[in-house]
């Protein structure tokens, strides 16, 4: 509790990779709730005690596959009703769970519990520049209220660059 | 020893197909020899051809036994032999085709259950499959029922499985699943768990022993109408498909609707709200038949529910962040059962009451059942913990349904144990 301003948590957390079973790297964490305010994000700070898996291939040949398509890429109901995931969308997927943890964060109070239920839908937008950007329809699923509520979400992702949320 | 069986079956056809040879009177000794001079004895014995020994284990060294198969018309002049000798044997196997015609008659039994059971258990179905699939488990075994015990909003039957093998209104179990539409995992699991227990009863000593003196009733799609919709139109659909007056929103949680804390914090009076927990308590049909259906019955011991998704093994209260009175005994049977789950494939179940665990929920179908009585009430949440949730991929249904069975066989243990 800190005193008119609101309460800090503080965290230990261990990263397990989703791609590489068993390879974990610890964290560790500093939540701050405002106190009384619904309408700003807590405060967060995180510190990664050890070395993240490079993914420059596969983020390459990622790019490079988008970048080629001829029509902007659609898809929704991701995973399918059977939890099914087609391949080639993964990377799709994930991206979408990055775009959920900023939607996430902007959101959390001290009451909320929020997991990506599905993505409804998304849509490539072709863009000028380098980005790839991707209009999301994420659902949302807050355990406490049990609500699924979907939420529009703007990614726009570089190899390099990684992604940003835009909106 | 294994292979001589297969050995055995495989001439025994051979041999029944070709009218050659049968194994009536055939008897297996198994001999004990006390010193080298024994072991020559029988050495001996088995350079006699005409006698046709057929040794399953050979005579070698004294403190090895040695296992022979004997044809009928040579059986008596051995014993008189090895008795003459001094030498010890018990009787293996008193007569071999009948050994043999009981694994004959075995296999074709599983062969059978094998071609009818066409139904895949690791794959999700729809409320006609299901309803199909409880048909032909009633049909199969002798022991399990189709009861309708009343019908959804929409006119839906309500189908429990009973599980009795005989008595009178014995002592009981209550499992559901599926109150909530979209934890698919549940009613997928629920069936599994049928299948499993009627085909392992009279092989499995627990299961055996739960349904000689219990009797079980299955309810895998507590919610249809809302089952229906999460195929049709919303996957995420959680609540009942009633309609609700003066509101354009539809259903109501059922889980909310039980009169236990009805209407208090940890429900919403919203009727848009997922947590809505409607007009009045037991307002909902699907809640009614149960509520109605257990109170006939009179005679439940255990009440226990399965849900998706978050890993979690619960018991009283939701209503109240109080401990119920026999907070040691569920806690620590909660404990166990937890511990089942994980020995399977080291997937961890939380345990602790409903308000503490998740969070405070009023009008839940577990405080009902405790507050009237029922003193082992238990909510299961399966898997997973969040990275597919509602949407748990085909592959995984038959690992959960096989875990949560385990922490399920651990609690209906002690209460048949505590019920004797």
């Amino acid at each position: 509790d800190i005193d008119d301003v609101g309460h800090k948590y503080y965290l230990e957390l261990e990263l397990e990779d989703v791609l590489d079973r068993g390879r974990s790297v610890s964290c560790t964490a500093e939540v701050l709730y405002h106190l009384g305010s619904t309408t700003s994000a807590p405060d967060v700070q995180v510190t990664v005690q050890g070395e993240l898996r490079s993914t420059e291939e596969a983020d390459k040949e990622f790019y490079n596959r988008i970048r080629s398509l001829e029509k902007e890429l659609v898809a929704e109901n991701i995973p399918d009703s059977h939890g099914n995931v087609p391949p080639e969308l993964e990377p799709i997927h994930l991206l979408a769970w990055v775009a959920s943890g900023y939607v996430i964060w902007q959101n959390s109070t001290e009451n909320t519990k929020f997991h990506l239920a599905q993505v409804k839908h998304v849509k490539q937008v072709k863009r000028s520049d380098e980005d790839l950007q991707f209009d999301y329809v994420v659902l949302l699923h807050e355990m406490v209220s049990q609500e699924v509520l979907p939420w529009q979400v703007t990614v726009l992702w570089h190899p390099q660059r990684g992604a940003r949320v835009s909106q | 020893p294994g292979n001589m069986k297969l050995i055995l079956i495989f001439s025994a056809l051979i041999g029944a197909s070709l009218c050659l040879e049968t194994f009536v009177g055939h008897q297996v000794l198994r001999i004990k020899t006390k010193n080298e001079e024994e072991v020559k004895q029988l050495q001996l014995l088995e350079s006699l051809e005409h006698l046709e020994l057929d040794f399953w284990i050979n005579p070698s060294a004294p403190a090895l036994p040695v296992d022979v198969r004997i044809p009928a018309v040579s059986v008596q002049s051995v014993k008189a032999f090895l008795e003459s000798q001094g030498i010890e044997y018990s009787i293996l196997i008193e007569d071999l085709q009948d050994v043999l015609d009981k694994e004959k008659q075995d296999m074709a039994e599983s062969a059978q259950r094998q071609r009818s059971s066409s139904f895949d258990f690791g794959a999700y179905h729809t409320l006609d499959d299901i309803n199909k699939e409880l048909d032909h488990l009633a049909s199969e075994y002798s022991f399990v029922e189709k009861i309708q015990i009343g019908e959804s909003y929409e006119k839906r039957p309500l189908y429990v499985l009973k599980f009795s093998t005989g008595g009178s209104n014995r002592p009981a179990i209550w499992l559901d699943a599926g109150i909530h539409s979209r934890e698919w995992v549940t009613q997928a699991s629920a069936l599994w768990i049928a299948n499993k227990i009627a085909s392992d009863y009279g092989t499995d000593a627990s299961i055996t022993s739960l349904l000689d003196k219990m009797d079980l009733f299955l309810l895998p799609v507590a919610n249809p109408d809302g089952f229906v919709y999460t195929h049709t139109s919303n996957r995420m659909w959680r609540k009942t498909r009633s309609k609700i007056p003066g509101s354009i929103c539809v259903g109501v949680d059922p889980n909310r609707n039980w009169d236990a804390g009805f209407g208090g914090p940890g429900a919403s009076n919203k009727p848009c709200s997922d947590s809505y927990h409607g007009p009045s308590a037991n307002s909902e049909v699907e809640v009614k038949s149960v509520v109605d259906f257990i109170k006939n019955h009179g005679n439940f011991k255990a009440f226990l529910t399965l849900h998706s998704y978050s890993q979690l093994l619960m018991y009283p209260y939701g209503y109240k962040c109080t401990r119920p009175d026999d907070f040691a005994e569920l806690e620590s049977l909660g404990r166990a059962a937890a511990n089942s789950i994980r020995s399977l494939y080291g997937t961890t179940f939380q345990v602790g009451t409903i308000c503490k665990t998740i969070y405070q929920a009023s009008g839940g179908s577990i405080d009902w059942s405790y507050d009237n009585g029922i003193k082992y009430s238990f909510a299961f949440e399966l898997r997973d913990t969040g990275r597919y949730g509602f949407l748990l991929p085909a592959n995984q249904i038959i690992p959960a349904a096989k875990e949560t069975w385990l922490g399920l066989k651990k609690i209906m243990e002690h209460v048949r144990d505590k019920s004797s």
